[in-house]
């Protein structure tokens, strides 16, 4: 049913982030569409477009377990469906 | 394709301007629980409720998580109780053994409010009607989650005076059950002119018998998110202030319009409607006074108020309007005292009055809210401010509403707390001149020349 997510990072920058995250998105089949990545006041901020169609467990789950990813690297992950942008954003 | 910059923004207005969906309301139609028998009526009662908001929670939390946006409140708003109960009940009493079986079907649900406990007499009382009114101070001292709400008035129907006399001495004698707690049930009981049958929001919320059987209301919210944005351009002139206004309504309502057509799927319940209200509370940030400061005023209550409220409310409801398929409800900003800091902090500085209120009742979509005044203050006082908050709704063809605290023990000066949602608020002065005569002479007020429209 969930189809299209967004995930947002922002911390500070570190080793790692990308590779934590991707890693975590790879063992659970979850493909990615689009990556853009900018420094907005030193904080690295990070957000993908990813394909959560073949995602094994429930969709709240993995946004659990990617906001302790985050903790565990000292920055702010945050997953959620791609439509509250999308119904926001566009018309 | 969504960009970075737009998923940012989104993103702070969430986290740092305090944007939530304030309620998910599901409305449910008690009609075809009647009995003659009570204990079988508040069984029904207790079953229907219980079985079609059996997920409404859950299902909140789940779209809140999924989608990274906070759904405050998860509620439930019934048919009148004054319309389900007549036949089964012969006593005020009797009608308290219903808000009992309410109380208890809210609580087992998790909600945190039910309303409904109303009845709706603007023409007049039957006697159930007048049951109902008199269980409510019992009914509100004697329950948690309960809301009462009642119908004095409309522009088609005028005013039942009758009515606004009796809810004088029933929102003192609720003040007089719930002393202990600083009147806190007259915090949950509003007298309403033209109330809609689909208001999502507490205390006036009700199942109108306009509705189908069950159905899914939405409160957005987010005063924070317009001031912000009003930060942005001090001193731009009332073009610019009105655009940023209605494209930030647009913004917020569209999140509201998601939410509602998620839960309406997942419960397998239609989508009613959107309530377009800026509703704030009393965390620092999430303040419609702070937006009228923004516009421009000192504090709320300075000369000039009643019109940047106006432009407010109107502006929200224009950007709100496209941004959802059906609106209903308030729509519209809410000026409660003790429910908005900057609301308090303006009473405080004695920059804002209750007869300031009252003229920006005029122009907002709902009325005298959650105002505490004096203790002593007489009933046919408090009804006479019921009759005139009636009047600018009647006369203006809007919701205008009542929901005033005069708190046993206290006077001008002192502070009453209530906790959560409900705030704090200090004591406020009310005009001493009496209108006893005026509320004493029995009977209704005709509705205006202009209701006439058939």
């Amino acid at each position: 049913m969930v189809n299209k997510a967004i995930i947002t990072v922002v911390g500070k920058d570190t080793v790692g982030i990308i590779a934590q995250v991707c890693t975590y998105l790879a063992e659970n089949k979850v493909n990615i569409l689009d990556i853009s990545q900018t420094i907005v006041q030193e904080y690295f901020t990070m957000m993908m477009i990813v394909d959560m169609t073949k995602l094994e467990k429930p969709f709240e789950q993995a946004v659990s377990e990617l906001t302790n990813i985050g903790s565990g690297i000292g920055v702010q992950i945050k997953c959620q469906r791609e439509e509250i942008f999308d119904k926001m954003h566009r018309i | 394709m969504i960009n970075i910059t737009e998923v940012l923004e989104t993103n702070k207005m969430i986290e740092q301007e305090n944007l939530d969906v304030r309620t998910i309301t599901m409305g449910i139609n008690l009609l075809d629980c009647a009995d003659s028998n009570l204990e079988v009526l508040c069984q029904n009662i207790y079953n229907k409720i219980t079985g079609l908001a059996k997920n409404l929670v859950q299902t909140g939390e789940d779209i809140s998580k999924e989608f990274g946006i906070p759904i405050v409140n998860k509620r439930i708003s019934i048919t009148p109780i004054a319309l389900v109960g007549g036949t089964a009940c012969k006593t005020p009493d009797d009608y308290v053994q219903i808000a009992k079986t309410l109380d208890k079907a809210a609580g087992e649900l998790g909600v945190n409010f039910i309303g409904g406990y109303s009845a709706i007499v603007s023409k007049g009382m039957s006697r159930s009607d007048e049951l109902l009114i008199r269980s409510i101070p019992k009914a509100l001292a004697c329950t948690e989650r309960i809301c009462s709400s009642i119908n004095v008035g409309s522009t088609k129907t005028g005013i039942n005076m009758d009515a606004v006399k009796l809810m004088g001495e029933i929102i003192k004698e609720t003040a007089e059950m719930t002393k202990e707690r600083d009147s806190l049930g007259c915090a949950k009981l509003v007298v309403l002119c033209n109330a809609p049958d689909d208001n999502p929001f507490m205390a006036g919320a009700f199942h109108g018998v306009s509705e189908p059987d069950a159905v899914i209301n939405v409160g957005v919210s987010g005063p924070g998110v317009v001031k912000y944005a009003l930060e942005q351009i001090r001193g731009k002139s009332f073009e610019v202030l009105c655009e940023t206004i209605k494209r930030t309504a647009f913004k917020i309502t569209r999140v509201g319009q998601l939410v509602a057509q998620e839960a309406s799927r997942r419960l397998n319940v239609p989508f009613g409607i959107i309530d377009l209200s800026l509703a704030p509370t009393p965390a620092v940030g999430d303040s419609v006074a702070e937006i009228l400061q923004e516009i421009g005023l000192e504090y709320p209550g300075a000369p000039g108020t009643t019109a940047a409220l106006a432009l407010l409310n109107d502006q929200v409801k224009k950007g709100g309007v496209m941004a959802s398929s059906y609106v209903g409800g308030l729509s519209g900003a809410f000026i409660p005292v003790s429910e908005d800091q900057g609301m308090i902090d303006a009473v405080v500085a004695g920059a804002l009055t209750i007869e300031k209120l009252e003229a920006m009742t005029c122009v907002c979509s709902v009325g005298l809210d959650m105002i505490s005044i004096p203790g002593s203050t007489s009933a046919a006082t408090i009804s006479g401010m019921i009759a005139d908050e009636s009047a600018i709704g009647m006369v203006n063809q809007k919701t205008t509403a009542v929901r005033i605290i005069p708190v046993v023990g206290k006077e001008v000066g002192d502070t009453v707390e209530f906790g959560g949602l409900l705030g704090y608020a200090p004591v406020m002065p009310v005009n001493r001149f009496s209108c006893e005569a005026f509320v004493n002479r029995g009977g209704r007020i005709p509705a205006p020349i202009h209701s006439f429209k058939n």
